[in-house]
């Protein structure tokens, strides 16, 4: 199966800082992808290069067949990828549903996410629709933030630590929604540092340290060893 | 005696004027958090292009303000993508120096077309007409000017609040770069914000024009009430600047019944007042 979404050699600078070394990822459609690695591996860097919030060489990012690694993050995301940002980051002056809605702005895009199943799929949204999106628990944000980058029913979706700072059983309905939302047509993205819940949830995993990919493969052919000396660059002891 | 009924409605109709001073400093400032330092240029700028519709086309004012207000809209729009948009950023002070830059540079070539000498736009039988409110007589102009007011601010929050554009006002506002994840460009929002904007400063040309005598050099001072309007409204809400420039009108109107030297003062004491006792303003958009 060929990928939906490449990155080759892609780089990545922060002013002379060089956050990327040349990172070859692939995600296939249909899949689920995850990003691991502790924390200033470059996973975010990653996210934020794919896109389109930090632009480098057109060819160093495909997009089923389009090099896109030069557009701004506004075409990147119509597209076809879309990101939940670290951190949710909604939008404190709108309500959640206009929260919603933004992730669709200014066009319409046939799909399957529209505000009707968006709420289908995290039914606590519709009740509290009408709040400002930051009056919410963080799982429920984290939801929002979810929902409104389906809203734009995206191809790929980049969800940037999901679970970051999130209880248990919160982080299990948000990654329980995972089926449904590949149902949906998008191939997922997810950056984790939870390694157990990327496991999980992955089929094709990638391990990042210092900028570089150290390791890839399908999670059940990591070896706990393997995965420890990609993850802290030292073996398992 | 005094007829302080009378000297409080005539304040709040001259609010009226404020507040339209106001409404398009308050939408750019609640969009992209730009001080446009030549805001009252533009005002003065647009009550010029008004005149001039009315002396060569021979048009009606109001007639005129319509065939400037899309000129207006372009020239705002231009101004934004093509100038002001370079100056955002996380230091404040480029947009600050460019605008002042903008006003020095307006004046100055309103100076070299039209002269120092004062201007009016004639507005006709309006200019006199007034109307019997019980026992008072109120100008139909002043009465006209607020309900433009209200009828700004109305719209402007229905635009804010209600539309997909007005939306995306706040989302820029609240976080560009997360808006631009969504599919947004910054960039033309703040340009549409900007041309919006000049199409109230089109209305406050009018009624600037045909009010008062005005000159190239007038455009500061109108840029001062406004500035006290939004902020003492609170910064990005329009019903605040509304109120805002109502508490200024008041003010000097009252300031003046109890001695004509103390008009302008009064304004810019009631200013400080509600600055020290409230320094967000009374309706600052985030506790809504």
């Amino acid at each position: 199966m060929t990928a939906l979404l490449k990155t080759n050699g892609l780089t990545a600078f922060y002013g002379d800082f060089q956050a990327l070394f040349g990172v070859d990822i692939a995600v296939r459609e249909g899949e689920t992808t995850a990003i691991i690695g502790a924390n200033g591996a470059g996973k975010s860097t990653l996210m934020r290069a794919i896109a389109g919030a930090l632009r480098g060489e057109a060819s160093s990012v495909m997009l089923d067949g389009q090099a896109i690694g030069d557009r701004s993050a506004d075409e990147v995301t119509r597209l076809g990828i879309a990101m939940v940002p670290e951190g949710r980051r909604l939008f404190p002056s709108l309500t959640v549903e206009e929260n919603l809605l933004m992730g669709a702005y200014g066009r319409k895009v046939a799909g399957h996410w529209d505000l009707e199943n968006a709420y289908d799929l995290f039914p606590d949204l519709k009740r509290r629709r009408k709040h400002s999106g930051t009056a919410l628990s963080g799982g429920q944000q984290q939801m929002v933030a979810i929902g409104r980058a389906l809203m734009s029913n995206p191809r790929v979706l980049l969800c940037d630590e999901i679970s970051l700072g999130l209880a248990p059983t919160v982080i299990r309905d948000i990654y329980a929604a995972l089926p449904r939302i590949k149902a949906g047509g998008a191939s997922v993205v997810l950056v984790e540092q939870d390694i157990g819940q990327a496991l999980k949830a992955a089929d094709q995993v990638y391990c990042m340290m210092e900028g570089r990919v150290t390791l890839s493969g399908k999670p059940d052919e990591m070896s706990r060893g393997d995965i420890h000396a990609a993850y802290f660059g030292e073996a398992a002891a | 005696m005094i007829n302080w009924m009378e000297i409080v409605v005539q304040g709040v109709l001259l609010g009226g004027l404020y507040a339209l001073f106001a409404a398009g400093l308050s939408l750019i400032f609640g969009v992209m958090r730009l001080v446009n330092l030549a805001h009252g240029d533009l005002i003065v700028f647009g009550a010029y292009a008004i005149l001039m519709l009315v002396t060569l086309l021979g048009l009606h004012p109001f007639a005129a303000a319509a065939v400037a207000a899309p000129l207006m809209f372009a020239l705002g729009w231009m101004l934004q993508r093509f100038v002001l948009n370079r100056t955002l950023g996380e230091d404040i002070l480029p947009p600050l120096l460019v605008t002042f830059g903008l006003s020095i540079a307006l004046q100055n070539a309103l100076l070299e077309g039209f002269s120092a000498d004062s201007r009016r736009i004639n507005a006709g039988a309006l200019e006199t007409a007034s109307l019997a409110l019980g026992p008072m007589s109120v100008g139909v102009m002043p009465l006209l000017t607020f309900a433009s007011a209200v009828a700004a601010i109305f719209l402007l929050n229905q635009l804010f609040y209600r539309t997909e554009l007005g939306r995306a006002f706040r989302a820029v506002s609240d976080d560009a770069a997360t808006a631009s994840l969504m599919g947004v460009k910054p960039e033309r929002i703040f340009a549409a914000a900007a041309g919006i904007s000049m199409i109230v400063v089109t209305l406050a040309a009018l009624y600037l024009g045909m009010r008062a005598n005005f000159d190239p050099t007038i455009g500061p001072a109108r840029l001062v009430y406004a500035f006290e309007a939004v902020i003492i409204g609170g910064l990005g809400s329009f019903w605040g600047t509304l109120l805002g420039g109502v508490i200024i009108g008041v003010a000097q109107t009252v300031g003046a019944a109890v001695n004509p030297e103390w008009q302008i003062l009064a304004g810019h004491i009631a200013f400080l007042i509600v600055l020290a006792l409230r320094p967000r303003g009374l309706l600052p958009r985030v506790e809504q």
